[in-house]
C-alpha cells in the first residue's frame, strides 16, 4: 500500500501492485501524471489519488540502439534494440514509457497513433527488483 | 510586443575559444585558459585583465565528467582573477548562454562593468556508455528515464513525431548534417573539421588500401543511409544526425554600453535577451517545437525591437539534426512545418536566404555542452565584424542571433547581437 505521499516512490509502489495511479487535485478538479503534491493550476495541496485509464495511443516514439546502462544491464543494446515512447492516454494525460509488442527493428513500420495497453515489467533481482511502467501495442 | 528594457545597455568586446574536440590530459581549467587568451587576443584595442569584476561559467557536469565540482572560482584563479567573485551556471547544455544572461544582468544592474562570461566541459575522459548516463540525468530522472530514454532518444521522438505530421523523412535530417559539416570544414575550431563527402572518400581509401571489400555508396545519401558507415543511435537519428563528445571552453567579456568603444572598435551590443523553462517532454501538448524557445525568442526580439526576418545569421543549438530543423521553426524564421523543406532546398546553408550555423553548428564544430552557448555567440562575432574568414556570410551582416537549448527544451535562451 503506497503513502499518500505524491511522490515517484508512492508511484511506484502503486505500479508494483498493478496500479496505474495519477493525483487529483481536489480544489481545481485537475488530473496530474506524474502524481505530484502541489497543484501547478491553483497552488493547492488537498490532492488524492486516481486510477488513471491503462488504455491510450502513441504520441511519440524512437528505437534506441545505444542504450543507457540500466537498459543494457536489462539486455538491451546495438544487437537488442527497443522502443521508447510516449503514450497519450484516454483522458489526455501523457507519460514516457517503454513500448511492447512492435518490432524495433522496423521502425518505418511503426505507426504514430497506435492504440497500446499498460503493462508492468518488473526487472532487478531481490532487494532491487522494481516494477516499471510500458505499453503494449494492441 | 514591446519587451521589458535592460536599464543600461551591455556590450560584447571580446570574443574567445579553444579548439573544439577531444583533448587527452587537458582538464577545463587548461582548455578555459586557451579560451581566455584567445578572448584577450580580440578585443581590438586591449585591455588590463584586472579590470575584470566578476566571473560567470556555464558548467553542465564537472562532477560527473571529470570527477570536479565547485569549477568557477578554478576557472578565476587559473585566468589570474581570483579573488574576484565567480559563479557557475548550470542549466544543461544551455549553461553558458545562461551565463551569458547572467553577465547581461549583472551589468545592466550596475553592480559591475566589466564581466568574464564563460563555459567549459571536457566530455572525453568517460567511455561513451557513461557520458550517455551524465547527459541523461539533464532529463527527468525518475519518470523519463526509467522508461529506457537516452538524449539522442528523446530528439529522435520528436522526429517521429514531426515526420508524422509534416512529411519530413530521414533523409530531411541527413541534409541537415550534411550542410553543417560542409560549413565546420570552413572552421578551424571545429572538432570535425571535413565534409561528409571527404569522411566518405577516406572510408572508400581506407577500404582500397587495406584490400578490404570497396564500399559502392553513389553518393552522401547513399553513406548515410548505410547502416553500417552511418548506424542508427535512436531511430531516425544516425551517428551522423547526432553532435559529438567534445571538449573545450569559451569566453566572452562584457562591458556597459558606454565602455564599449574605450575597448573595441567594433563592439557587439546585445540588444535582446530571452530565458524560459519548460516542462518534461510527455507533459507538452505539442513536442514537435519547444514552447521555451518560442517564448526566449518572443521575450529577445521584442527587446530588440526587431523581427525574425531581420536576423541575417544565426546559431542555433543543433545537438540533433531534427533540433535544428525545429529551431528554425521556433525562432519563426520559418511558419511550423516549413523548416524542414528550407533544410531540403538550401535556404539555411551559408550562402542561403536564411544562413544557420555557419560555424558548423554544435553537429561539425563538436559540443562541449557548457561551453556551447558561448560559442555559438563566437560565431556570431565573426561573422557580424566580417572576421569569419572562408566561411563568411556575404553582405556585411549587423544582426545575429544564438539559439541555446538545456535539455529537451525545458531550458532554452536566445541572444541578438548588432554591429552598428
Ligand atoms: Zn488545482
Amino acid at each position: 500500500m503506497a503513502d499518500n505521499d505524491f511522490s515517484n516512490t508512492a508511484f511506484h509502489q502503486y505500479l508494483a501492485e498493478y496500479k496505474l495511479m495519477g493525483a487529483h487535485c481536489e480544489a481545481c478538479d485537475t488530473l496530474y501524471l506524474p502524481p505530484r503534491p502541489m497543484c501547478p493550476k491553483c497552488f493547492g495541496d488537498d490532492m488524492n489519488w486516481v486510477e488513471l485509464p491503462e488504455r491510450g495511443e502513441l504520441i511519440a516514439f524512437t528505437t534506441i540502439h545505444i542504450a543507457p546502462t540500466a537498459m543494457i544491464e536489462a539486455g538491451y543494446g546495438r544487437d537488442n534494440p527497443y522502443i521508447s515512447g510516449v503514450v497519450r492516454l484516454e483522458n489526455g494525460l501523457s507519460i514516457s514509457a517503454q513500448i511492447l509488442g512492435l518490432d524495433a527493428n522496423k521502425p518505418e513500420e511503426i505507426m504514430i497513433g497506435t492504440p497500446v495497453k499498460a503493462e508492468y515489467v518488473e526487472r532487478g533481482e531481490d532487494e532491487a527488483k522494481k516494477t516499471f511502467l510500458a505499453f503494449r501495442a494492441e | 510586443m514591446t519587451g521589458k528594457r535592460l536599464n543600461r545597455g551591455v556590450a560584447v568586446v571580446g570574443a574567445g575559444m579553444s579548439k573544439f574536440g577531444a583533448f587527452p590530459g587537458l582538464s577545463t581549467r587548461d582548455l578555459f585558459v586557451q579560451a581566455f587568451q584567445d578572448m584577450r587576443a580580440s578585443v581590438d584595442k586591449g585591455f588590463d585583465p584586472n579590470d575584470i569584476e566578476a566571473l560567470y561559467i556555464g558548467n553542465y557536469s564537472s562532477d560527473l565528467f571529470e570527477g570536479q565540482g565547485h569549477t568557477a572560482p578554478f576557472m578565476a584563479d587559473w585566468t589570474g582573477l581570483a579573488p574576484r567573485p565567480a559563479t557557475r551556471i548550470e542549466d544543461a547544455c544551455a549553461s553558458s548562454g545562461v551565463a551569458i544572461r547572467q553577465g547581461i544582468i549583472a551589468i545592466a544592474s550596475g553592480l559591475y562593468d566589466i564581466v568574464l562570461v564563460g563555459g567549459i566541459e571536457k566530455m572525453t575522459d568517460l567511455p561513451t556508455s557513461q557520458v550517455t548516463d551524465t547527459l541523461a540525468t539533464a532529463s527527468d530522472m525518475l519518470y523519463e528515464i526509467p522508461a529506457g530514454f537516452t538524449f539522442p532518444g528523446f530528439y529522435a521522438a520528436m522526429a517521429t513525431t514531426y515526420m508524422h505530421k509534416f512529411g519530413a523523412t530521414p533523409e530531411t535530417f541527413m541534409k541537415v548534417g550534411m550542410k553543417n559539416h560542409t560549413n565546420g570544414a570552413l572552421n578551424e575550431k571545429a572538432q570535425f573539421g571535413t565534409t561528409i563527402r571527404k569522411v566518405m572518400d577516406g572510408k572508400i581509401a581506407k577500404a582500397e588500401a587495406r584490400g578490404y571489400p570497396v564500399p559502392t555508396w553513389e553518393d552522401e545519401l547513399e553513406f548515410l543511409h548505410d547502416d553500417r558507415a552511418n548506424p542508427v543511435i535512436a531511430w531516425p537519428m544516425r551517428l551522423f544526425d547526432c553532435s559529438p563528445i567534445s571538449d573545450g571552453a569559451a569566453a566572452l567579456l562584457l562591458v556597459s554600453e558606454e565602455l564599449a568603444t574605450q575597448f573595441s572598435d567594433t563592439p557587439l551590443y546585445i540588444v535582446g535577451s530571452g530565458q524560459a523553462s519548460d516542462v518534461a517532454l510527455h507533459d507538452r501538448d505539442d513536442v514537435t517545437g519547444l514552447r521555451a524557445a518560442q517564448l526566449a525568442g518572443k521575450e529577445a526580439y521584442g527587446m530588440a525591437g526587431v523581427t525574425p526576418a531581420d536576423i541575417q545569421v544565426a546559431e542555433v543549438h543543433d545537438c540533433f539534426t531534427i533540433a535544428e530543423v525545429i529551431a528554425t521553426e521556433d525562432l519563426s524564421f520559418f511558419a511550423p512545418g516549413e523548416g524542414y523543406q528550407a533544410a531540403e532546398s538550401g535556404g539555411t546553408a551559408r550562402l542561403g536566404s536564411k544562413p544557420i550555423n555557419t560555424s558548423g553548428g554544435l553537429k561539425s564544430k563538436g559540443h562541449p555542452v557548457g561551453a556551447s552557448g558561448i560559442g555559438q555567440a563566437v560565431e556570431i562575432w565573426k561573422q557580424l565584424r566580417g572576421q569569419a574568414g572562408e566561411r563568411q556570410v556575404p553582405g556585411s551582416p549587423t544582426l545575429g542571433l544564438t539559439h541555446n537549448v538545456g535539455g529537451t527544451g525545458q531550458t532554452c535562451v536566445v541572444h541578438i547581437y548588432e554591429r552598428r
